[in-house]
């Protein structure tokens, strides 16, 4: 799909009618994020058990990062043992993994495939170039804070972290869900404008809806 | 039949034990292929957690009223091929629903959830779901063709459609059993197996790294714990079928559990052994000596 197909135009219908269209709005819903609150602590605390021993990850690599990933997979470290399982789809996913530096044009597909996952949703950020960009902190085209556009839930530093350190991030990462802090998503919702604005910043060719689930 | 107050009671105990021996094996097989690349693999009760934490997401989106249908398509699907089987041979209970026609509603079950799925995937919208449903559904109807042969020549052999009477004609010794008296359409229906388990090498439609996902893509939240739940009951209904018309079925638990175990571990070792096929090359696999197998059980019996 180019650019042009999202633009608001006149088509022909079949009958000869001419009818307006505007993809953005016809195809994609912008209604703002909702806050979604917990339900009792009672019922809560088990679900959060539940949410932090079965981690589904994003299989989306967005940097050299992603390499270091592999290993979890394979006999070595082998993450499964652990609850974490890699799904191919944002919809099902509940961890996001942004793996090492994040340019400006992965930044927009990081986001909507972020905003398709489905709350509660964590985020991971890999790597010293989502603390301060690291290496690459005086590059034109990367992004330098990553929590200025997604709300992150633990950092992993290191350039890049051993598989060890990622493994050690997610037992974090549990122990944080288990304390009822792993609320991203609902700290996304609310302070959406200010997600948004930052994004818009950065990313000079908005093509698509403000929020698309 | 005498229907009482107590078939349901009965209908719903037999639902909760396969259920939790299903989400079992589920736990299980993965960590025997697991082992076999020298990993851990997952927490056997991994299953339980997956559908619980499922569950407990907050938020969905829906794409229709097919949407929500599908998954509890998928779902009566399963619960159906159970529930018109009879589980425990000779049992008056857990025979549950079955009756004189039994064999041919089951092999009707069996299209049913694909079909449910192929119905809600359409309407989610995905691009993608159009190409895995119509692939998943190249290779069911590929493998239905050995099958059904394979049913036929056994309906055939014993006379009946009713699986009780298939079953009881197989008492008395391991030579009665069906895989013996009758090995072409044995061979047929455990080459089908192997396709409908949907493990390796004919997992492509459901390989979880591939881009269309196949029809599952689009489903998350409660829709995919319903989706999870199924394919804990289904495997284990299919299980059921085979041990019934192949191994002379099951008077208690403790043998269902055993006979079934070591026909799921038949897909098991097929799938840590064999690569995948694509979908082509499994649709011509079925169509060559499987389908040879099910025409050799026909003109033999």
């Amino acid at each position: 799909m180019s650019k042009s197909d999202l633009e608001k135009r006149t088509v022909m219908s079949p009958d000869g009618e001419p009818i307006e269209i505007n993809p953005l709005q016809d195809y994609f819903c912008d209604a703002h994020p909702k806050v979604h609150e917990p339900v009792l602590p009672i019922f809560e605390k088990f679900l959060n058990w539940a949410r932090s021993e079965s981690l589904w990850v994003l299989g989306f690599g967005t940097g050299c990062g992603a390499i270091e990933m592999r290993p979890l997979m394979t006999p070595r470290f082998d993450a499964y043992r652990f609850g974490i399982q890699w799904r191919p789809t944002p919809r099902q996913s509940s961890v996001f993994i942004i793996s090492g530096y994040l340019s400006v044009k992965t930044l927009k597909r990081v986001i909507r495939s972020y905003e398709q996952m489905q709350n509660p949703k964590f985020v991971i950020a890999l790597g010293s170039c989502t603390i301060n960009g690291g290496m690459y902190w005086d590059s034109y085209n990367t992004i330098k804070r990553l929590d200025h556009y997604l709300p992150v839930d633990v950092y992993i530093a290191g350039c890049m972290p051993r598989p060890e350190a990622i493994l050690a991030g997610f037992e974090k990462l549990k122990e944080l869900i288990r304390q009822g802090k792993g609320e991203g998503a609902n700290l996304y919702a609310q302070n959406f404008d200010w997600y948004k604005a930052n994004q818009k910043k950065i990313i000079k060719d908005w093509d698509m809806p403000d929020y698309n689930w | 039949m005498q229907f009482e107050l107590k078939h349901i009671t009965y209908g719903l105990l037999t639902l909760f034990i396969v259920l939790n021996y299903g989400l079992i094996l589920q736990g299980i097989m993965p960590k025997i292929a697991a082992r076999v690349g020298r990993r851990y693999g997952i927490r056997w009760y991994q299953p339980y957690i997956d559908i619980i934490k499922n569950h407990a997401k907050r938020s969905k989106i829906t794409h229709g009223i097919m949407y929500y249908l599908g998954p509890v398509f998928r779902l009566s699907g399963g619960i159906g091929l159970l529930m018109f089987m009879p589980v425990i041979f000779g049992s008056p209970y857990f025979g549950n629903f079955s009756f004189a026609g039994d064999l041919t509603l089951v092999l009707y079950f069996q299209f049913f959830g694909v079909l449910g799925m192929a119905l809600g995937a359409g309407e989610s919208g995905h691009p993608h779901s159009a190409i895995g449903v119509s692939r998943g559904l190249s290779q069911v109807t590929a493998l239905e063709l050995p099958l059904t042969l394979g049913v036929i020549s056994i309906a055939m052999q014993y006379g009946t459609l009713r699986i009780a009477d298939i079953v009881a004609a197989q008492q008395g010794g391991i030579m009665n059993w069906t895989i013996f008296t009758n090995p072409f359409a044995g061979a047929a229906l455990m080459l089908s197996f192997l396709g409908s388990m949907g493990r390796a090498p004919f997992d492509v439609v459901l390989a979880p790294q591939e881009i269309p996902i196949g029809p599952p893509t689009e489903y998350h939240s409660g829709f995919l714990g319903i989706l999870q739940l199924n394919r804990a009951i289904f495997p284990v209904a299919k299980l059921i079928l085979f041990m019934n018309l192949l191994y002379g079925g099951a008077t208690s638990w403790p043998e269902l559990f055993i006979k079934t175990f070591f026909i799921y571990l038949w897909s098991v070792f097929v799938g840590v052994a064999f690569p995948r096929f694509r979908v082509d090359q499994s649709v011509r696999w079925f169509l060559g000596v499987p389908l040879l197998f099910g025409i050799i059980a026909i003109l033999l019996i």
